[in-house]
This record gives structure tokens, sequence and C-alpha cells, in this order.
């Protein structure tokens, strides 16, 4: 199971910038959970435009659609998260900006 | 060729109960000319814009399921854009393709766990109190959560 869930230095997408900043070459990895998208672990098929209640949590603060980088969810389901808050917007169940 | 597609409209808060009713009479009335059928209503009743419409800040929302052809949708989307008025947006969405994806994704997954617990030695379904943790539930359709608060 990959080391109890860490991520090793370089391993994965996203950044990795650990252990780079001071002096030489002291290499310590940063643990870092792994990232798993959410809609595969929790076996969630129908990511649909009018449950605003599973969309809130990638749309924060500014309102802005949560990066795959950050949310770590997979490529498939974040095009399908994507159409879907599009959806939600038009019809102004979420919002596009923060005021 | 018909398909199935979803309407939903968003009405002014200042048309009373009535009006509302009658356009969606107005839209069955449509929908039935033109050789459809209306398969579910469900109004959401009067909730709170993620944003300001005009000078509105909330609407009823009335969602439609709909079966019928393309055409149909063209005219309903026609006829909803003229009265701008009232209905404040609308979103006509076709949804029996990715319905038919979901239900074959669910059923492979279903397949697939029941035959590798019947490899196992196990029942092929999942007994009451078994496994780690609750498995989401298989019927999602009621999460419409109508008196959510949004910010």
């Amino acid at each position: 199971m990959n080391g109890g869930g860490r991520k090793g230095p370089g391993g994965g997408r996203g950044r990795s910038q650990q252990g780079q900043g001071k002096d030489g070459q002291q290499r310590r990895p940063m643990f870092r959970r792994r990232k798993v998208c959410k809609f595969c672990s929790d076996k969630i098929d129908d990511i649909n435009y009018k449950d605003t209640k599973l969309l809130m949590p990638f749309v924060p603060e500014r309102a802005k659609i949560l990066p795959r980088r950050i949310s770590g969810t997979c490529a498939l389901h974040q095009r399908k998260l994507r159409t879907a808050i599009m959806r939600a917007r038009q019809l102004a169940l979420i919002p596009y900006t923060a005021e | 060729m018909n398909r199935k597609y979803e309407l939903v409209y968003v009405i002014s808060p200042d048309v009373s109960d009535d009006q509302v009713n009658e356009l969606h009479s107005q839209i069955e009335a449509i929908v039935q000319r033109m050789g459809g059928q209306i398969e579910k209503t469900d109004n959401w009743g009067r909730r709170k814009l993620a944003y300001e419409i005009g000078r509105h800040k909330e609407g009823t929302y009335v969602l439609e399921v709909i079966n019928g052809s393309g055409e149909l949708m063209k005219e309903i989307d026609r006829r909803l854009k003229v009265i701008a008025e009232t209905v404040i947006r609308h979103l006509v969405v076709r949804v029996d393709e990715e319905q038919g994806v979901i239900e074959r994704t669910r059923a492979r997954r279903t397949d697939t766990s029941r035959r590798r617990r019947v490899a196992r030695g196990l029942p092929p379904d999942r007994q009451p109190g078994e496994g780690q943790r609750g498995e989401p539930d298989e019927d999602r359709d009621e999460r419409f959560d109508l008196g959510e608060e949004m910010r």
C-alpha cells in the first residue's frame, strides 16, 4: 500500500518541491497524503448538476473550480464535475464568482 | 426519435403560484402537441439564487423530465426565451445517454463484486453489518436539498 499511503520524493503528480529550498542536497521527503479521487473511492457514478451538496466542496471561496492537482480527482470525474458545475452555474445554483 | 430530456426553469419570484401552474400546463400542451410526454414534474419551490439575476435574488425552480424529439425541445426553448420576464433562466439537458452509461457502470460494478465474492466463497450480496464503511445509497435521486443555504 505504498508505504502507508505516503508519497515519496517525486512520487505522483503535483508540486514536488520537497527539500529543494535550503543549501545543498538535503532531501528530506515531505510526507503528504496520497490524494484519491472522491468519486472513484465513494463510487459516485452520477455527477449531477442538481446536486449542489456534492458540487459545493469543489468550488471553494472564490467559487472557482478546484483544480485536479489539489482535489486529486481523476481526469474522467474532473471532466464530469466541470460540466455539472457549469450547468449548475447557469441555473444560479452555484455562483460564478464570489462578490 | 424520442429522447429523454431534463428541463429546469427558474421563474421570477413576483410570479404567483397560479401563473406557475399555468406555465406548466402551457409547456404540457406544447409537449403533447408535438408528440412527447412529461415523465415527471418536480417543483423545488422558491430558493435563493447563487447570484443576482437582474434584480432578482430568489426564484422558483421547476424540473420537468420530458420524453420527446429534439424539435420539441427546440420549440420549448424558443418559447421560454421569449418570456424572459417570467422565466429568468432555463436549461435543457439530454439525459438518456448519460443515464445509460451510469446504469451500465453500476451494473458492471455489482457484477464484478458479486463474482469476486463468490470466488472467495461468500454469498454474492453484502450482508448487513459487513464491511468497514457504509456504501453510498443505491438510489441517490432524492437529493435536491431544497432549503439548503447557499453562500
